[in-house]
């Protein structure tokens, strides 16, 4: 047995492990750890973060080994599926906060719009400006908006919903890791309002960072990305149609 | 804890349902968590073990998004064709996204009248003492 040649059972072995529904899921858990590892090792730079590490950690184990993603997602969907649960368990946190959230109704629900037609507009202009094509510039107007929902308003104005998911997660990773030292600069302390920015600007990931944070801003993120999203698949479409007319 | 998995499961279900029945574009979860906040207004002195169950989910939510993330790695060819206009796009959307959301909730909520002392989660005067903690 040369050492090039792995012997044969081992080879047979891994043919095996790899084709389980436990690869998928071992190594999304192995990855997420060693992105947190390398979080802790960074001392929290905002470029560490664990999500982006996580993925850029399966990408090349994939890339290496030759695993396709449909396959690793047999395995991965287990934790994939958990997404469900735990948004509509963001009614919870909410409920503990119901004094605040009755109080700052009014400037909460400005600063949602506000923030939503800002960060849409925004992203439009700089696109289009850079010469993006009509579809790509389409697929980008949901993308602070929390994944699922929308891929189905990038659908309905005429966007690519894959790409969208795309742009969602970029936008999530984002601004979970350039929040803290931006807002921090910009004298915002109040976890409500922490909470509140990074759940409208970055959704799901933005509310995973707040949560690290406090409760408290997490369960504002929550608020904020399901108001964000139940308002936006209506205002999306509809203010589309309207510039198209 | 058991009961707790199975409410939050059973509103994502009810929530399912109802994306189902109207056509709505919303996902069912998105529906399964306003139909559980309006309940639970009702009933919120009784919460039993939703806070834990909660805390738990939300305790490393980063997780969850790692699979669906990784399905980047399909649209690497197309995002390397357009991808100075996008990055530049979702850059600068992102963070005035943040900035300008911040920066209005921080602005009105000034004019707001602050709470009777005993009725906030928190003390007042604590927000303070925390913020210098963790800044």
């Amino acid at each position: 047995m040369t050492p090039d040649t792995p012997p044969r059972d081992l080879f047979q072995l891994w043919v095996y492990l790899s084709s389980t529904p436990l690869f998928g899921l071992a190594a999304t858990l192995i990855a997420y750890v060693i992105g947190l590892r390398l979080q802790r090792a960074a001392r929290g730079h905002p470029l560490a973060n664990p999500v982006l590490l996580a993925i850029s950690v399966l990408a090349i184990v994939l890339q290496l080994t030759g695993i396709a993603y449909p396959r690793y997602f047999e395995g991965a969907q287990f934790v994939h599926f958990l997404l469900g649960p735990a948004t509509v368990a963001f009614a919870v946190p909410l409920v503990t906060q119901l004094p605040t959230l009755v109080r700052l109704r009014w400037p909460l629900l400005v600063a949602l719009a506000a923030g939503g037609i800002a960060s849409g507009a925004t992203a439009v202009l700089v696109a289009w400006l850079l010469g993006a094509s009509d579809v790509t510039i389409l697929s980008l107007v949901p993308k602070s908006i929390t994944a699922p929902i929308a891929m189905g308003i990038s659908e309905q104005i005429g966007g690519v919903p894959t790409l969208t998911a795309v742009f969602c997660i970029f936008t999530g990773i984002l601004g979970a890791s350039l929040s803290g030292a931006l807002l921090t600069r910009l004298g915002i302390h109040d976890r409500v309002v922490r909470g509140f920015a990074l759940g409208n600007a970055a959704h799901g990931i933005g509310a995973a960072q707040a949560f690290q944070e406090d409760t408290e801003a997490g369960a504002f993120a929550g608020l904020a990305l399901a108001l964000h999203g139940l308002i936006g698949a209506v205002a999306i479409p509809a203010t589309v149609l309207l510039f198209r007319r | 804890m058991p009961e707790a998995l199975a409410i939050l499961l059973l509103f994502q279900l009810a929530g399912d349902a109802l994306a189902r029945v109207t056509g709505l574009p919303v996902p069912g979860p998105v529906l399964g968590f306003a139909l559980l906040f309006l309940v639970l207004l009702a009933r919120r002195d009784r919460l039993g073990r939703l806070p834990d169950a909660a805390s738990g989910l939300h305790s490393h939510l980063s997780l969850l998004f790692v699979p669906a993330g990784t399905g980047v790695l399909l649209y690497l060819p197309a995002l390397a064709r357009e991808w100075v206009p996008i990055v530049a796009a979702v850059v600068t959307s992102t963070l005035v996204g943040l900035v300008v959301t911040a920066l209005v909730a921080r602005a009105l909520m000034r004019r707001v009248t602050p709470l009777p002392p005993g009725t906030a989660s928190i003390a007042p005067g604590m927000d303070i003492a925390r913020d210098e903690a963790t800044a």
